[in-house]
């Protein structure tokens, strides 16, 4: 990977492939710098080449998030299990201990990579980066990136993928998407998942759920689904092989991530 | 909670432009964070108090502005401020808007000497 993605920028020379910063000299020794980036430009940068890493092979990649038990992993095997026939998958994990998602998957035929950030709550760039040192993605059409469980920070970094996918499980609430509003804003599709549980309960509202994230300027569809009940997974299936055909037809993506309010100043990679 | 992490891509940024520049010293620093950039300011001035240890911005003072948070509605063209959960046009309630001012969390400025 490192061949042609460009990873010798590091931090200490990032710099040089930035514009200048727009300098005024204050007073003698003193100068002030006018700089108007990101305070994650080197996630982004990162991420930019990881995304074109991914383009480069033609492989959807999609993050995968939500908080801790959700369903995120079992989601996953249930659609390698509905897909694996037609798609070629791949799946990057992320938790903060243990190999155990990983095997889950692995276990089902598919290859996977486990990224243990230790006590980092969510997953940047730099760590998939390094993950995808170990995946060959020759071949592959759809990369699952499964987050750390978590809806706060994952939200934030983009990691180079194309499409985020935020779990909500019918036993955390109705109105989380209000309680987090920068996770759910995130989102390009929302997954109300274990859904068998609704017969039990009377108190999670999916409309309500649908509406809090229309509030959040969010048009991002809203799926209800049970992987213990195969004919809800349609919607997620379908959605699945829209958005791998529309990479293979060369369409740009890029996750809700980026904010829309500013005018970022990114600086483009040259060559990239 | 991720200020540690965004605390060291600052550091990593203005220890570049400081380099850059030829300076031995960052002495301010200037941010802009919004109330939907996921950032919350106070816990950012704690982990910067801490990261900034044993790096050219050691000693630098932090200033971050905030924003009000702005939408501008598609439907029909009205701005109004929103809550970060109630992103809506006050004109006409639709939740087709785009978020003008309020996601961003941007290195505006950063002060140097020692040149």
């Amino acid at each position: 990977m490192c061949d042609t993605c460009g990873c010798s920028i590091t931090p200490a020379n990032a710099h040089l492939v930035q514009a200048d910063g727009k300098l005024e000299h204050t007073s003698e020794g003193k100068a002030s710098v006018e700089v108007l980036t990101s305070l994650l430009h080197e996630n982004d940068h990162q991420a930019a080449h990881n995304r074109e890493h991914m383009d480069r092979h033609g492989v959807l990649a999609i993050n995968l998030m939500s908080s801790p038990g959700s369903g995120k992993t079992s989601l996953l095997e249930a659609t390698i299990d509905a897909l694996g026939d037609d798609l070629s998958i791949a799946v990057i994990e992320g938790d903060l201990e243990t190999e155990n998602d990983a095997m889950r998957i692995r276990a089902k035929g598919v290859p996977a990579v486990q990224i243990t950030t230790g006590q980092a709550c969510h997953l940047d760039a730099h760590m998939v980066h390094d993950a995808l040192h170990e995946l060959p993605l020759d071949g592959v059409d759809l990369l699952f990136i499964e987050n750390v469980g978590n809806l706060v920070c994952p939200a934030s970094f983009d990691l180079g993928h194309h499409v985020n996918v935020t779990l909500l499980s019918v036993t955390e609430g109705d109105d989380k998407p209000a309680k987090y509003p920068v996770m759910f804003r995130a989102a390009d599709l929302v997954l109300l998942t274990k859904s068998d549980f609704l017969e039990m309960m009377d108190d999670f509202d999916t409309a309500k759920a649908e509406r809090h994230v229309r509030e959040l300027a969010n048009p991002a569809p809203v799926f209800t689904l049970s992987v213990r009940r195969p004919a809800t997974m349609s919607s997620w299936l379908s959605w699945l092989k829209q958005m791998v055909e529309m990479r293979r037809q060369g369409e740009s993506l890029v996750p809700s991530v980026q904010p829309d309010g500013t005018a970022l100043h990114f600086h483009g990679h040259p060559g990239g | 909670m991720h200020e540690l992490a965004i605390c060291q891509g600052i550091l990593s940024q203005v220890g570049a432009i400081a380099r850059e520049q030829g300076a031995n010293r960052v002495d301010h620093i200037v941010l802009s964070i919004g109330p939907l950039s996921g950032v919350e300011p106070p816990l950012l001035d704690r982990a910067f108090e801490v990261a900034r240890c044993g790096t050219v911005a050691e000693e630098a003072t932090l200033e971050i502005r905030g924003s009000t948070l702005v939408v501008s509605c598609r439907q029909c063209g009205n701005e109004n401020e929103a809550e970060p959960n109630r992103l809506l046009c006050s004109a006409c309630g639709g939740w087709q808007v785009n978020v003008k001012q309020g996601d961003e969390m941007l290195l505006l400025r950063v002060e140097l000497s020692g040149l």
